[in-house]
This record gives C-alpha cells, sequence and structure tokens, in this order.
C-alpha cells in the first residue's frame, strides 16, 4: 500500500518536473531571438531544410485536398441546388481549418521528426555533450536557430497550402465539372473576410509552428542516448505534435469563430 | 556580404509565401474592394432588422453601393440604429427610402436602398426616415393563419 501511494507520488512529481523542464526551455527558446537573428545565416540553412524540402509535399498535399474539396462539396452541394456557392465552401475550409491543420501534420511529419532524430542522434553521439566540453551552449547553437526556423517557415507552408488548395478547388470545380468562373470566386471573395478568415488562419499556423518545432526539439533533446531511445522519441513527436495541433485547433477555432 | 545559394533559395521560399498571402487577401477575401473605396456613413431605425449582419451589402437596382457599418440597439425608442456606409461616388436624395430584403428565399438579407425625389444628396451623418423592416417568416403566417380564421367560420366546426 505505501509503495502504491509513493509511486503515484513519484509519477506526478515526475510530470510536474516534465512540465517545469519544457517550460523553462521554451522560455529560453523564445528569449534566444535576438541571438537567433544576429546569426540568421544559421536560422536560414534550417529554413532552407524545413521549408523548401517540405515545398514538394506541402504543395501537392494542397492540391489534391483543393481536389477532393471540390469533388465532395460539389455533390453535396448540388442537391440543394447552390453549387455555386462551392468557391466559399473550398476556401473557407481551406483558409479557416485544413490549410493549417494539414500543413502542420504534414510538417510534424516530413520535418519534425528529421529534427527530433538529428538531435537525438547528436545526443546519442555525445556532441552536444561534446559542445557544452567547449563552453558553446547546445540550446543556443544548436536548437534556437531550428526552433526559430521552424516558426518562421511553418505560416509560409500554410499559407502555400492553402493558396495551392484553392488553385485546386478551382480546377475541378470550375475547369474539370464547369460551375461558372464568376460565382465561384464572387461567392468566395463575398463570404471570405480578410481579417477574421485569413488573418484568424495565419494566427493558427504560428500557434502550430511553435508547437511542432518546440515539441520535436523538446523530444530529441530529451531522447534517451540509445538508438532505441531516438526511435521511441521520434515516434512520440509525431503522436504528441499531432494530437498537440489538432487539441489547439479546437481551442483556437472555439476562441476566434465563436458566434 | 556574401550571399550563398541558400539565401536565394530562403528568399524564393518567402516570397511564394508572401504571394501565397497576397493571393488569399486579393483574390478569395477581396481585400480591394472592402477598405480602399471612400465612404460616407448615414443611420436609420428599423422596427425589426431580421437576420441583417454588420458587412451586409446596401444595394440599389441590385448594385452594391454600400455595406452596413454598425447595428445597435436603441433603449429610448425600442428601434434597431443601423449605421449604413455609402460610397462616395455614389450619392442618393435625402429622402430616399430603405428596405430589409431578402436574397433569394432562405438567402443573405441585404438593404435595398430607393432613391426619393428631394433635391438635397444624402451627405455624412444624416438619418434616413423611410424604412421598412424585414419580413420575418413567423409574422407572414401567423397573419396568414389570422386571416384564414377571420375569413368565415371553419366547415367542420360550424353547423
Amino acid at each position: 500500500m505505501r509503495h502504491f501511494v509513493g509511486s503515484i507520488g513519484a509519477w506526478t512529481r515526475q510530470r510536474i518536473a516534465d512540465i517545469g523542464q519544457a517550460t523553462v526551455l521554451f522560455v529560453r527558446l523564445v528569449l534566444l531571438a535576438p541571438a537567433c537573428l544576429r546569426r540568421f545565416g544559421l536560422v536560414r540553412d534550417h529554413m532552407h531544410f524545413l521549408g523548401n524540402y517540405s515545398l514538394a509535399i506541402i504543395s501537392i498535399s494542397g492540391l489534391f485536398v483543393g481536389f477532393v474539396l471540390a469533388l465532395q462539396g460539389y455533390n453535396t452541394l448540388q442537391r440543394f441546388g447552390s453549387a455555386s456557392a462551392l468557391g466559399l465552401l473550398v476556401a473557407l475550409s481551406l483558409v479557416r481549418e485544413l490549410g493549417p491543420v494539414v500543413s502542420a501534420l504534414l510538417f510534424t511529419g516530413r520535418a519534425g521528426t528529421s529534427l527530433t532524430a538529428e538531435i537525438g542522434l547528436m545526443k546519442a553521439g555525445e556532441q552536444l555533450s561534446a559542445m557544452e566540453m567547449m563552453a558553446i551552449d547546445p540550446v543556443r547553437r544548436i536548437l534556437a536557430p531550428r526552433f526559430w526556423a521552424g516558426v518562421l517557415v511553418m505560416p509560409i507552408l500554410g499559407a502555400i497550402f492553402s493558396a495551392v488548395g484553392i488553385l485546386g478547388g478551382w480546377l475541378v470545380g470550375v475547369v474539370l465539372i464547369g460551375v461558372d468562373a464568376g460565382s465561384f470566386w464572387g461567392q468566395m471573395q463575398d463570404g471570405v473576410n480578410v481579417w477574421s478568415d485569413v488573418g484568424n488562419g495565419f494566427i493558427k499556423t504560428v500557434v502550430f509552428g511553435f508547437t511542432v518545432s518546440f515539441i520535436a526539439l523538446r523530444q530529441g533533446f530529451e531522447a534517451q542516448a540509445t538508438p532505441e531511445g531516438v526511435a521511441r522519441a521520434t515516434t512520440r513527436t509525431v503522436v504528441m505534435a499531432s494530437l498537440s495541433v489538432l487539441a489547439l485547433d479546437f481551442v483556437l477555432t472555439a476562441l476566434m469563430f465563436r458566434l | 556580404m556574401q550571399r550563398s545559394n541558400t539565401d536565394v533559395w530562403v528568399g524564393m521560399l518567402v516570397l511564394l509565401g508572401a504571394a501565397a498571402l497576397l493571393f488569399l487577401a486579393m483574390q478569395s477575401a477581396n481585400l480591394l474592394s472592402i477598405s480602399w473605396q471612400k465612404t460616407y456613413s448615414v443611420y436609420a431605425y428599423f422596427d425589426n432588422i431580421g437576420g441583417l449582419k454588420k458587412q451586409a451589402a446596401i444595394k440599389s437596382a441590385g448594385v452594391v453601393v454600400g455595406r452596413v457599418q454598425d447595428i445597435r440597439f436603441d433603449d429610448k425608442n425600442y428601434q434597431a440604429k443601423v449605421e449604413l456606409a455609402l460610397d462616395v461616388q455614389y450619392q442618393f436624395p435625402k429622402d430616399s427610402s430603405l428596405k430589409i430584403l431578402t436574397s433569394g428565399l432562405l438567402g443573405e438579407q441585404y438593404i435595398g436602398i430607393e432613391a426619393g425625389s428631394d433635391v438635397a444628396n444624402l451627405v455624412q451623418g444624416d438619418k434616413l426616415q423611410s424604412t421598412q423592416s424585414a419580413v420575418v417568416l413567423e409574422n407572414l403566417i401567423s397573419r396568414f393563419l389570422y386571416n384564414k380564421a377571420a375569413d368565415g367560420p371553419a366547415p367542420s366546426g360550424s353547423q
């Protein structure tokens, strides 16, 4: 009995310590923003790696999500004789929800895992300890540039995803199915608001950028310095980042689009 | 300062992102038509605005001439005070009348403005006197049923 209660206590204490360490790391990373700006070359290299190499998967997925949205949306809308609202449907679902969320999930899979694996292997190879030995702060030199690169790149990718998705919707809806182009764009322009729709979608991608980059880096940084440890950390990155993105999306939507 | 290849690629990525945002703002949300045009605002009281919302269109002869700027409830006379922002390029006489209309059977509500015959035109801050409330479907149905009942005794109830 005593042992049982003790284990509950230890578990709770461990969780609280985890939260504390994560917060400390997060605050340090955020405060290192000026240092990163001063040596922007490091951030730029990682933006190239995280951003440019994710561009293909982001834009192709965006295109296909737009295709499917237009097909499915047309099927449902034409039952009510309102196929002219197809543009509005495609644009709103992409800009508000699918753009930010799906691009964040793809970013997790494409870039977050590579961040975790890279940092984890550095730790397993004792490179991080070696840096500390040389009085170089690994958080400053390794983690912060990657973190800020991720934060900067995520909104760009989200915007590209939404824009390509709308073009995809146009391609299927107007070119293939034959919805009237004027009402496709007109209804869209009537119903989509720059600040409350496009702006809030943009804010979502920024929040997701912070979330995904931070979770990926922390999992790598806290990984056990063994091959299995790195493998487990990578898995955990995907699971935790995806769940956090979806949960945060619900919270943000509830805050932004309450009626 | 040395410009590496990476710089160019990252620069292109950033430009692409900016272009995408611009596309979303211009093509899908039509930023230009909302904020670039100068407007003058007038107001009017309505007994019932139905489902009218902010940013709803104001149309004359079917053409959008302005947007609803603000809707408030006035607790002095228990009416809805609606502020309208009309484009400067469209001038209307002072005795123009407003009607809340619905596009289609169940579509968005908008305000229709019909020109009056006054020689003076509306200016900033004017009040429009003649307004017609939104048609509320429930009121219409209840009036219809009431008239039906008043028309004549129901066939089954009378001897």
